[in-house]
Parts: structure tokens; sequence; C-alpha cells
């Protein structure tokens, strides 16, 4: 790495150091539960969508707390997390454009 | 936080604040890792466009499956815990402690890949496979998974190519970190595990081909560490550290989608 990189890389170590260990074992406390709640609701009888709806949604959290601590996007500067997120969470969404075909096949058929 | 001065060849120079205020190594990993998430996600898409299109979705997976997949998340969550203790470690010069944590992180990745190849291993013997398996000699297919490579040949394909490729980056991730912590002592590891990995499994078995992954990362990480020998600092660690959260999030999507939403409920 150059010299620039370097003191770069030495601010963002900087960073590092104010961050204490706790948080990463209430992150990951966190996780563990939130993944136990999902296998308990695995096991409840309830209709495939409304599950799906619960367990995307705790998911997206448990995104969210990997992505913010562990990954240390919620440290990063602003710039950083609106465009990396925006542009994921954008590409993602237009992929979305092919459920009506699926929801088509399985009301209607294929023809 | 971004301007940053730096003194060079003994003249204080200010240079071009970088525009996402980190370094270029880091940047380049975020850039590759959100081109992976695209292709995990077109992956995801298609196992849940078959869940929705497909009236007679099977729900194989039992109350062990769901166990082995609960433990697995339990490794990989547990991985991510040690993979922030050893960039933390990093950043503070703790050599030792680095290396140690990140060895923690390898095994919980290895066990992760070990009960994934034991739940993969369970499915075929059961019937659950794709055509271009080998038939397990000797194991006739469960009643259950009878039909259901003929009638919704979309599940296994779908369920293999999907949990593959998460299995494939998680074994990746593993032998990028053994290089991080142990540079070129790791090498001979590698090999003597792809050694392992291919003569401990039987040659019907998809592992038994699939282990010669560990041959060609041996020889990559052989150029690797050999043309460009280097000791890895802390942003090393921390891009290491990010591919690895990565394939930690991945899992937390494909887990439900895939194995809570089709748990056997009896």
């Amino acid at each position: 790495m150059d010299a620039v990189q370097v003191a770069i890389a030495e601010q963002v170590a900087e960073q590092h150091r104010h961050h204490g260990k706790a948080q990463f074992f209430w992150v990951w406390g966190a996780l563990l539960a939130i993944t136990g709640i999902e296998v308990f609701l695995g096991y409840q009888n309830m209709e495939p969508v409304r599950m799906l709806t619960i367990l995307m949604g705790l998911s997206l959290i448990k995104a969210g707390l990997i992505i913010g601590y562990f990954m240390h996007l919620k440290f990063e500067v602003s710039r950083m997390k609106w465009l990396t997120m925006c542009s994921l969470v954008f590409c993602l969404a237009m992929m979305c454009i092919f459920f009506p075909d699926a929801f088509r096949i399985l009301h209607l058929g294929v023809k | 936080m971004a301007d940053v001065a730096v003194e060079q060849h003994g003249v204080a120079a200010a240079y071009e604040p970088s525009l996402f205020g980190t370094y270029s190594k880091k940047i380049g990993m975020w850039l590759f890792l959100l081109s992976d998430s695209l292709t995990f996600g077109a992956l995801l898409y298609a196992y849940s466009y078959g869940r929705i299109s497909t009236p007679n979705w099977p729900t194989p997976f039992h109350s062990e499956s769901i166990r082995n997949a609960t433990l697995m998340t339990a490794f990989l969550l547990t991985s991510s815990l040690t993979m922030v203790l050893a960039v933390r470690a990093s950043v503070f010069g703790k050599g030792k402690a680095v290396r140690g944590w990140l060895l923690a992180t390898m095994a919980c990745g290895t066990a992760f890949v070990i009960l994934h190849g034991h739940e993969w291993s369970n499915l075929i013997a059961e019937g659950l496979t794709l055509p271009v398996f080998p038939a397990v000699p000797g194991h006739e297919a469960s009643k259950e998974f009878a039909n259901v490579s003929r009638t919704v040949p979309q599940f296994p394909a779908t369920f293999f190519g999907l949990t593959g490729m998460h299995m494939l980056h998680v074994t990746l991730g593993v032998i990028y970190l053994g290089i991080v912590a142990l540079r070129k002592k790791f090498i001979p590891i590698l090999l003597g595990l792809w050694l392992v990995a291919w003569l401990a499994t039987p040659s019907y078995s998809p592992f038994h081909y699939g282990a010669h992954v560990l041959l060609l990362a041996a020889i990559a990480a052989s150029v690797i560490v050999f043309l460009k020998p280097k000791v890895y600092d802390s942003s090393d660690v921390e891009v290491a550290g990010l591919y690895w959260h990565f394939v930690d999030l991945v899992w937390m999507f494909i887990f439900p989608l895939v194995y809570l939403m089709s748990t056997r409920i009896l």
C-alpha cells in the first residue's frame, strides 16, 4: 500500500480501537436469540405467506445487525453507507419483477 | 475523517481525501460483495419462484435436518463473533490473538462444511438427487423422495445449486483465512486436507470430486503467497473479515427460506 492508503488504514484501525468488545457479544446473543425464534416459528402450522413474511422480516433484522456491527458499516461515512445499500436494495428489488409470473403459473397454469 | 495529511520524503502534503473515507482494498471487497450478493440474490429468487409456482413443493426437512441446520447456523454466527474479535485484536497489534481467533473462525467454518456435507449425503442416500450425481449403491430411494426428483426437479436443482454455492463460498473463506493466519505454512495443511477429503469419500459421493476444489485453491494460494509474500496487517484481516461476515449473512436468508419454509411438521 502507498503512504496515503497506509494513513487511511491507520485511521480506520483507530476507529476500531474505540469499539468495546461487549457490543459484539450483544449482537451475537441477539442473532442467536432471533435464530431460536425462527426455528420455533418453523414448527408452527402457519399460512406459508404469513410465515415467509415473518421469517424474512427477522432475517432482515439479522442482516442489519451483521452488516452494521460485524461488517462495521454503521461506523462508515454516510456516503459509503447510502451508496452501497441503496444500489444493493435497488438491484435486488428489480429481481422481484419475476414473481408475478410465478403467481400466474400457480393460479392460471401454463398456456 | 476523510482528510488525510501524509508526510512523505520529509515534506508534509495534503492528498485528495478518499471519497468513501476508507482504503481502496476495503472498497474493492465491498464492490465484490455487492456483486456476489446479486449472484446469491438470483439463486434465492429462483428458489422462491419455484416454491411459489409449484403447489406440490416437497417438505423434506424432518426435525433431525432442522436440528442439524440450526447447529450449522450457530457455528456460523459464532464464527462471525470470533472473526470480529480477530479484527479487533489485529488493530491492537496482538499477533498471537489474531492467529488464535482466525483459527477459531476456521474451525467453526470447517464444522459448518462437515455438517452440511453430512446433510447432503443423507439426502442423496435417501433419493433426493440430481441427474449428475451417481447412484448410491445398496440404497433404495425412500418413498418420500422416490418421485420428487422426477415430478419436482426444481426442488433438488435449486436446493443443491443454492446450498452448494454457499458451501463453496464457506470453503474458500476458510482457505482465505488460513492464508491470512498461517501464510505459507497453510499450503501443506491444505494439500493434506485435499488428500483426506478425496480419499476418505466414496467414489459415488459428489464430494469425492468436489474435494479437488481444495487442490485448485492450494495451487492458486501457492502462486499468491510465493510470488507476493507479505505479512498480513490489520487491513488485510479486516477485508478477510468482510468476506467472512458476508458468507454468514447469506446463510441468514438460506436457513429460513430453504429449511424452515420446508419443515415437515408431524
